[in-house]
């Protein structure tokens, strides 16, 4: 059974004119990560949004077509239990904060806290993930008085500590620096070894690269393809889309034709490596 | 002109310390990138700038004078700078209205208005939210709608608190083209950014900030060039300029036509 199936699914939000979403037909596997990419307002959140069941429920408008979550339609879900199911980042991440906690500990603390985890368990695995996002020196310090990185920190860390299943990441790594953006995909990389189902936008190109299954592209509202990652980056897709390649594949395509060429278009920086390590001095 | 940074810190009210003993000078008409670490102190920083934080020692002085002598209002036709969260900065309930509101303060007769609310507008691409709600606008829109609020001064310093957050590759050419066009007229842009690919391809000078102090302040090439500050600022080279350091080829190289030129023949 599919994790998501959606047939020409449009939606169209309350009030707006055009549709964020035209005749989406997708269907997602359990156990994989999916990188979806798009310039800004393709309809990435949108879509992200319908798999989590906030749409239609808190963000009403006009929904056809038909969307399935683990073979049962989206509008057969309870919403609690579907919120249980799907663990979620936001996109903004300076909403994200609760605003009801004194201490970052407790504030990744809180999901956990409320689905009943036992005190020891809940410290546990908060520690960890705080360990992890180098977060040790604030667990004390108040959720409000952060800087920009790390309440995104937080709000990742927290929905890492639920350890749903199925999680929906919306560009988590938007306010970081170059070194937590390489934890930050290094934990969902892990989660993603472990069995977890992952929807992960980003515009990381480079780190997605290395690290999504398979990678969905969106274009005004419609996916205008979806496929393994390497013949995704590699494509006429990406211009059609105004996406960035890898560094490493416009590299390998600006010396295409030339007697520096690649043998084949590397996607991440190691097969870029080992494609040109033999011509080292030679 | 300039604006000076000497033996600067910061505290906030909680007691935290943020900036510690920085020094530096943004010239007239230059335009350089900050980065590093989350929580290095950078936001805090350009805040002591244009007199939004004054500083717990030390002194920030903007064209001469420093800024625990001035109100904030009056910096802040100097300075402008543009929120990291633009929600901490927009307050009206529609675009025109926000874009309006340096007009009105300072009495701008009609035609005055028009033509630099317009401009601003133009350069940020926002004509077509004028009457818009900026709540009903996405995140990286409403950053542009804060952009062009600020350009609406006749600020001879603008500060960018991270524009490249969230930002797609149309929306990064429109971001370089208004910086260009800030350069073309003399005035300073600083801007805080986590992109290092960007950094490489749009500023010579950069300043990199670890634990709450500059580390360092000098050209890109040199910054690439130091696995120590690196490590320090928590940042990382653009993928190329690792890739030809890996290789053995060059530890400055960033661009893609000076690593092009680089690679070896593949016979
Ligand atoms: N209002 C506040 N009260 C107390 N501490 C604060 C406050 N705002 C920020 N800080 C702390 O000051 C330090 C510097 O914060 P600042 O916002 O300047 O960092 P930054 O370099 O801009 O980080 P980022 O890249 O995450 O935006 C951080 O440790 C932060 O937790
Ligand atoms: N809550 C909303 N109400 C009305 N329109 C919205 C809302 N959220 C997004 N949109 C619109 O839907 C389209 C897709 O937006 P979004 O899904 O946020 O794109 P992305 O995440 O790819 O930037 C855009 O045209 C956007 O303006
Ligand atoms: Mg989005
Ligand atoms: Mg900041």
């Amino acid at each position: 059974m599919a994790l998501i199936s959606m047939q020409d699914v449009s939606f169209t939000y309350a009030y707006s004119e055009a549709p964020a979403l035209t005749d989406v037909s997708l269907t997602l596997e359990e156990r994989l990560l999916y990188g979806v990419i798009g310039v800004n307002a393709s309809g990435k959140t949108t879509l992200c949004s319908l798999m989590r069941g906030l749409i239609p429920l808190f963000h009403p408008g006009t929904l056809t077509g038909k969307v399935e979550i683990r073979g049962r339609n989206l509008l057969e879900w309870d919403p609690a239990e579907l919120s249980r199911a799907i663990g979620c980042v936001f996109e903004n991440p300076f909403t994200q904060i609760s605003g009801i906690k004194d201490t970052v500990f407790e504030e990744i603390a809180f999901g956990l806290e409320n689905i009943g985890v036992p005190r020891d368990e809940m410290i546990e695995r908060v520690l960890e993930v705080v360990e992890r996002l180098g977060l040790e020196e604030l667990i004390k310090k108040n959720p409000n008085e952060l800087s920009g990185g790390q309440r995104q920190k937080v709000a990742f860390a927290a929905i890492v500590a639920m350890d749903a299943d199925f999680i929906v990441i919306d560009e988590p790594t938007s306010q970081l620096d170059p070194e937590a953006s390489d934890a930050v995909f290094e934990i969902i990389g892990d989660l993603r070894k472990r069995g977890k189902s992952i929807v992960l936008v980003e515009h990381k190109i480079d780190l997605m690269a290395q690290h999504a299954d398979r990678i969905i592209v969106m274009k005004d509202g419609r996916v205008i393809a979806e496929g393994p990652t390497a013949d995704i980056v590699t494509s006429g897709v990406m211009d059609e889309a105004d996406v960035p390649r890898p560094e490493v594949t416009e590299l390998a395509l600006a010396l295409q034709g030339t007697g520096k060429a690649f043998p084949s278009l590397p996607i991440t920086r190691a097969e870029a490596f080992d494609a040109l390590s033999s011509r080292r001095g030679g | 002109m300039a604006i000076t940074f000497a033996n600067v810190s910061f505290a906030y009210p909680s007691g935290w310390r943020a900036v510690d003993d920085v020094s530096f000078t943004v010239k007239e008409g230059e335009r350089l990138a900050i980065v590093g670490q989350n929580g290095a102190g950078k936001t805090t920083t350009v805040k002591l700038m244009n007199g939004l934080l004054k500083p717990t020692s030390g002194t920030v002085t903007v064209d001469g004078v420093t800024t625990a002598e001035r109100t904030t209002a009056s910096i802040a036709a100097t300075v402008g700078y543009v929120f990291q969260n633009p929600d901490d900065q927009i307050f009206a309930s529609t675009v025109r209205d926000e874009l309006e509101y340096v007009p009105r303060y300072r009495k701008w007769d009609d035609a005055k208005r028009d033509e630099r609310v317009g401009r601003a507008a133009r350069l940020a691409g926002i004509e077509r939210y004028f009457d818009s709600n900026p709540n009903d606008l996405p995140l990286v829109i409403r950053k542009f709608v804060a952009i062009a609020a600020v350009l609406v001064g006749e600020c001879k310093y603008i500060v960018l608190d991270e524009p490249t957050a969230g930002l797609d590759r149309p929306g990064q050419r429109r971001l370089v083209s208004l910086i260009d066009q800030l350069e073309s007229e003399g005035v300073s842009v600083v801007t805080i950014t986590h992109d290092m690919r960007f950094v490489a391809q749009t500023f010579k000078r950069v300043i990199a900030m670890a634990n709450r102090r500059i580390i360092a302040d000098g050209d890109c090439a040199s910054l690439f060039a130091s696995d120590e500050l690196l490590r320090q600022a928590s940042i990382r080279r653009p993928e190329l300029a690792q890739l030809v350091r890996d290789l053995g080829l060059s530890d400055r190289a960033y661009r893609l036509d000076e690593i092009a030129a680089l690679i070896p023949d593949n016979r």
